[in-house]
């Protein structure tokens, strides 16, 4: 017995409220936002720490120190992306709505990865000059980090939105999510490396633009069915 | 009009069968009240009735929609303000513009909180921004769980106009609670024991 009475939201509005609503509940504890980037300050100091100090072995390996680290903070985060939603019963009311529940959650996951995997990939050149990535990678860094974390992010929400009902679900997240951020990973490091090279790398590029593209169109949709389940149990 | 409809609705949790063989239909202008002791399957039973559960649940369940559920867990964010949560409510079903939604916060006693952070409210006060949405929605069926806990006697005499206000205008009102019939002349029961497995 489908009816509307009164108009209701558009689906843009919708999705501008869900994206508003966590982009300010994230705002107003920023442990959330601060810990994958002090995660990231933290390792990458301790890297020169156990690798030594010599200039070339650090510029040598800081793309994928870089990517790895980025890649476990992007974990870190995303295990806890629907947990608040799921406990607070915001779900619920996401589940009730007359929106797609899909549409929903990813004004969420759009305000989470502007929080973190965004923010990282911004501030993303401070650390790679601490391990003395050639600037000449500089870019390619950022630009590599933006398509690489939405990829991650996205990835992590459907993990999330799968395990969120479970207690203590986080090593069973970073199983199922792991195997699927590899792509990434390798995309990623590869693209840093051969601007550092002074080659192109506009392939790898290419590649986790088109990746960032699929995941953008079908996670959503994963996410919904996911969410599903999860409060049905 | 009948709002929701359900036939020979049984629920199983785990293992275990709660209920079975529950049919109720709930027309315009009713008001069901929901009995049973702790752990019958009331919250169970809305939770069947909202459609949010499906494993385990079998029968046929027809329902208006937009509806409102209200549950235990208020959805409501610590660290917004009562303004914020009522205006980016996780439904989707608040059309009202800031003004509007102050007036409702007004009526449940939250005038002057408008801005301040829901995590600094007492229970009392975060139910009351919860139930404010009831006169912010455009939802015909609601189904309140346990709406009554948490409010003082004034909240709960607020909570009885407010439902009858909303039956009298074509509404209809399903709810869970301890609490002695409130609703005499229009109320009708479901009495979960009649329906228990044992």
């Amino acid at each position: 017995m489908p009816s509307v009475d009164r108009p209701s939201l558009s689906l843009l509005t919708a999705f501008g409220r869900q994206f508003r609503r966590h982009g300010q509940a994230l705002m107003a504890s920023l442990t959330d936002v601060a810990n994958p980037l002090l995660f990231f300050f933290m390792v990458v100091t301790l890297f020169p720490l156990g690798l030594g100090p010599d200039p070339q072995q650090l510029a040598s390996m800081a793309p994928g120190i870089l990517w790895v680290v980025a890649l476990l903070a992007s974990l870190m985060v995303s295990a806890r992306m629907f947990a608040s939603d799921f406990e607070d019963g915001s779900l619920e009311q996401m589940a009730l709505a007359s929106h797609p529940l899909s549409v929903l959650a990813l004004g969420e996951v759009a305000a989470h990865w502007l929080a973190t995997g965004c923010l990282l990939a911004v501030v993303s050149p401070l650390f790679a000059m601490m391990l003395g990535l050639p600037s000449q990678g500089l870019g390619v860094l950022v630009l590599s980090l933006l398509l690489g974390t939405l990829c991650l992010t996205l990835i992590g929400a459907v993990g999330s939105a799968l395990t969120v009902s479970i207690r203590r679900g986080g090593l069973l997240l970073s199983l199922l999510i792991i195997p699927l951020n590899v792509p990434v990973l390798i995309f990623g490091t590869a693209a840093v490396t051969e601007a550092v090279m002074g080659r192109d790398p506009s392939t790898w590029l290419t590649l986790m633009g088109a990746l960032a593209a699929g995941m953008l169109a079908l996670a959503p949709l994963a996410m919904g069915a996911a969410l599903r389940i999860s409060l049905d149990s | 009009m009948v709002l929701l409809s359900a036939a020979e609705v049984s629920i199983e949790r785990g293992e275990r069968r709660l209920l079975q063989g529950v049919g109720l239909a709930v027309a315009s202008g009713q008001v069901w009240q929901v009995l049973g002791a702790n752990g019958v399957g009331k919250s169970s039973l809305l939770r069947a009735l909202a459609g949010l559960a499906r494993f385990g649940v079998e029968g046929s369940i027809s329902r208006f929609e937009p509806l409102l559920y209200l549950a235990h867990a208020p959805a409501i964010k610590c660290a917004l303000s009562p303004l914020e949560n009522l205006r980016c409510h996780p439904a989707c079903d608040v059309t009202s513009t800031p003004a509007q939604i102050a007036l409702a916060l007004e009526a449940v006693q939250l005038g002057g909180y408008e801005h301040q952070p829901v995590g600094s409210l007492s229970a009392g006060q975060q139910r009351r921004v919860a139930l404010a949405r009831l006169l912010l929605t455009g939802a015909r069926l609601w189904l309140l769980d346990e709406p009554f806990t948490a409010l003082d006697g004034a909240g709960c005499d607020w909570l009885e106009e407010c439902i009858r206000g909303h039956v009298s205008t074509g509404g209809a009102v399903i709810f869970t609670s301890h609490q002695p019939s409130r609703f005499s002349e229009l109320q009708q029961d479901l009495d979960l024991a009649n329906y228990a497995v044992s």
